[in-house]
């Protein structure tokens, strides 16, 4: 690990495809391409820009959360309260907001603390305990399901929220996290930047900083990397606190693109980033990926649930076919890591 | 944390808000108080739905329902499952309780058969609401309030040709409701038009907004939207937008923000089915029975829709929508 171990195998030159094949993500942008080419053949409408945009939209409502998902199953932890954490964090800003009759972005600074907190319980109640992430997150995800219905009916009377459209200081926070750039005829939502923005992030954090040594040594092995000195709890707790960061940003999108929030909704949706995770090559073990390929797996996801609709399939069978094309796309994603790893 | 609890406060007082927020509201009509107004013995009915969790249709309900409990001196137990065999489940549990009256739906008939039959035997009256009118007099149920979902949804087809529709998806929002597949059904019936019908996961707004935006993409010829609850009609509205389409948006049932919709021209019409009325007539009649051995129209289907609402009705309902009894 220190920089005079120049002779390290790791280091020594590869050609540049050797490099590629070893990428994490190979096997998800080969399963993108094929996913793609599938739908543009399939459906008239798919290639259009403004379809794309839509199906760039679907992507990045899961995306945004699947990158910090990713970085916690790198990390070797799991978290199934993701889900419900983002309408929490909608619920709390919007409640916030309305009850004191506060500035919209009071409620938004609130729900930010509120949100990290939960996080942090995750992150905290897991190496305290030790018990798997599995039980805690669980816990975590039932107890939200809970307050979620519970707390917002005890407020608000009814089980969704008050409308908070009229209220100062909304303008301004939809612009920031549920706006649309108009770019020629092409319509797009504000979450896409978002989304790009936090692949970028995450990249720069797992490849070029320490604290992306760490997520890789501490889901590869905790015990060997708390013995050369990784600060192993509090990287498990800051992965927790990023998704909670990041089921802030999906939540304020929510609250600001529709302005009521219904009080049962987000249940499920945390399948949903992990399935983007595991699609765009993290291993359910832990101590492997990226989050580009979690980018590549939302993208995989939003083609495929949107291009079911633009080939205007019989609806009847829309869950089967979405249950085929990602069964599908993972397994050429697994062929593709396979035949990578053995030419190496 | 105090630190911290002080710096929230502080903002919070320096950041009010001087439009919209919990004050407006209350400076705006309560809805009425309730009092027993008879004096019959403290009767138990208790409502088992097939509503999942935080649903605001089931919401109004409830309200109604509770109202007509205050009234009538009635202690009101309510419990929901969407799945069938739990709701059977929850039934069950209050029969063990020995309840005085029973409201059920029959969203999932077959499971709810032998529980309502084994409350029938155990002498409970049991009214069944929302779905379920066909097979309600057979399970052994006084009778049946709610709404025809084929002729709502016959009524929401007629209400499409009047505006000269041709091309109409149909948005259904729970993959396996019999009740959602019949209104879609009722449409097509009566609509001289195209009809298509959309499943969205209901649970998932983004995805909601993106499965229609993809189908408005895909078919410019479409002209008409329909969603099956209130809650996604104005979602629907920002699909057609962000599709740049000319679609009208309609819907199924009512809330502030439908009602908000209506009156500003996003929306078309909402075809209503009272929900309030639902959860009040059943209590209502069932306390009839009980005091007075009545039974209105004589056990046939009683109906509490489908009412059009446009934007002229959608200004007098605004009121009553927003504090949450239509």
């Amino acid at each position: 690990m220190s920089a005079d171990a120049i002779t390290d195998e790791r280091l020594i030159g590869r050609s540049p495809l050797r490099r590629l094949l070893g990428r994490p993500e190979l096997g998800a942008v080969v399963g993108a391409a094929a996913v793609f080419l599938f739908f543009s053949f399939a459906a008239d409408s798919f290639l259009r820009a403004s379809s794309l945009s839509t199906v760039l939209y679907a992507s990045s409502t899961i995306g945004i959360m699947a990158v910090p998902v990713a970085l916690l199953m790198i990390g070797g932890e799991f978290d199934l309260s993701t889900g419900v954490m983002v309408t929490t964090s909608a619920l709390v800003s919007s409640m916030v907001s309305y009850q004191m009759t506060a500035n919209v972005w009071v409620g938004v600074g609130v729900s930010l603390l509120a949100t990290l907190a939960v996080g942090f319980f995750n992150g905290f109640m897991l190496t305290r305990t030790k018990l798997p992430s599995f039980i805690i997150t669980l816990g975590t995800f039932l107890m939200l399901t809970g307050l979620n219905l519970g707390f917002t009916k005890l407020v608000s009377g009814t089980v969704s929220t008050k409308t908070i459209g009229d209220m100062e200081g909304f303008e301004s926070a939809r612009t920031l996290f549920a706006s649309h750039l108009t770019i020629g005829d092409v319509d797009l939502q504000v979450t896409i930047l978002w989304w790009f923005g936090l692949v970028a992030l995450a990249t720069w954090i797992l490849l070029r900083t320490r604290v992306g040594n760490w997520i890789f040594a501490v889901g590869g092995g905790a015990d060997a990397a708390r013995a050369v000195g990784v600060p192993v709890n509090k990287t498990k707790i800051g992965l927790y606190m990023a998704v909670a960061f990041c089921a802030w940003i999906s939540g304020q999108h929510l609250l600001m693109s529709y302005d009521v929030v219904q009080s049962g909704e987000g249940v499920g949706n945390e399948f949903l980033y992990i399935i983007a995770a595991v699609i765009g090559g993290c291993l359910m073990t832990g101590g492997y990926g990226s989050a580009i390929g979690s980018a590549v797996g939302a993208f995989i996801f939003g083609m495929t649930s949107k291009g079911i609709v633009y080939a205007q399939w019989n609806p009847d069978w829309f869950k089967f076919f979405l249950g085929g094309m990602l069964l599908l796309a993972t397994l050429l994603n697994a062929w593709v890591r396979k035949r990578a790893e053995a030419s190496k | 944390m105090s630190a911290v609890l002080a710096a929230v406060l502080g903002a919070t007082l320096a950041g009010c808000s001087s439009t919209g927020g919990k004050r407006a509201e209350e400076r705006a009509a309560k809805a009425a108080q309730g009092r027993a107004a008879v004096d019959t013995p403290r009767w138990t009915f208790a409502m088992v739905t097939h509503s999942g969790d935080g649903d605001t249709f089931w919401d109004i309900v409830q309200s109604g329902a509770k109202q007509a409990a205050a009234k009538d001196n009635i202690k009101f137990l309510y419990a929901h499952d969407v799945e069938g065999n739990k709701q059977a489940q929850n039934v069950q549990a209050m029969i063990d309780q020995k309840v005085d009256g029973l409201i059920v739906t029959l969203a999932k008939p077959d499971a709810m058969k032998d529980v309502v039959a084994k409350a029938a035997k155990a002498g409970i009256p049991v009214i069944t609401v929302n779905s379920g009118s066909d097979k309600s007099k057979d399970f052994g149920a006084l009778t049946h309030i709610g709404q025809d979902e084929v002729i709502a949804g016959e009524a929401v087809g007629e209400q499409l040709n009047a505006r000269g529709k041709k091309k109409a998806v149909c948005v259904l929002h729970e993959q396996g409701n019999v009740g959602h597949e019949q209104r879609c059904e009722g449409v097509k019936k009566s609509f001289k038009g195209d009809l298509e019908n959309l499943y969205v996961e209901g649970t998932n707004m983004p995805n909601v907004q993106s499965s229609i935006e993809a189908k408005l993409q895909s078919d410019k010829d479409i002209d008409a939207v329909v969603t099956l609850g209130a809650p996604f009609a104005p979602t629907a509205v920002k699909a057609a937008q962000q599709a740049g389409s000319k679609a009208e948006v309609d819907t199924f049932d009512l809330n502030a923000k439908v009602a908000d919709a209506l009156q500003k021209g996003t929306l078309g019409f909402a075809v209503d089915q009272d929900p309030y009325l639902q959860g009040y007539e059943a209590v209502d009649l069932l306390w009839l029975y009980r005091y007075n051995r009545d039974m209105l129209g004589g056990g046939r289907p009683v109906l509490t829709g489908p009412q059009i609402v446009t934007k002229d009705d959608a200004k007098t309902l605004a009121e009553y929508t927003k504090r949450g009894t239509r």
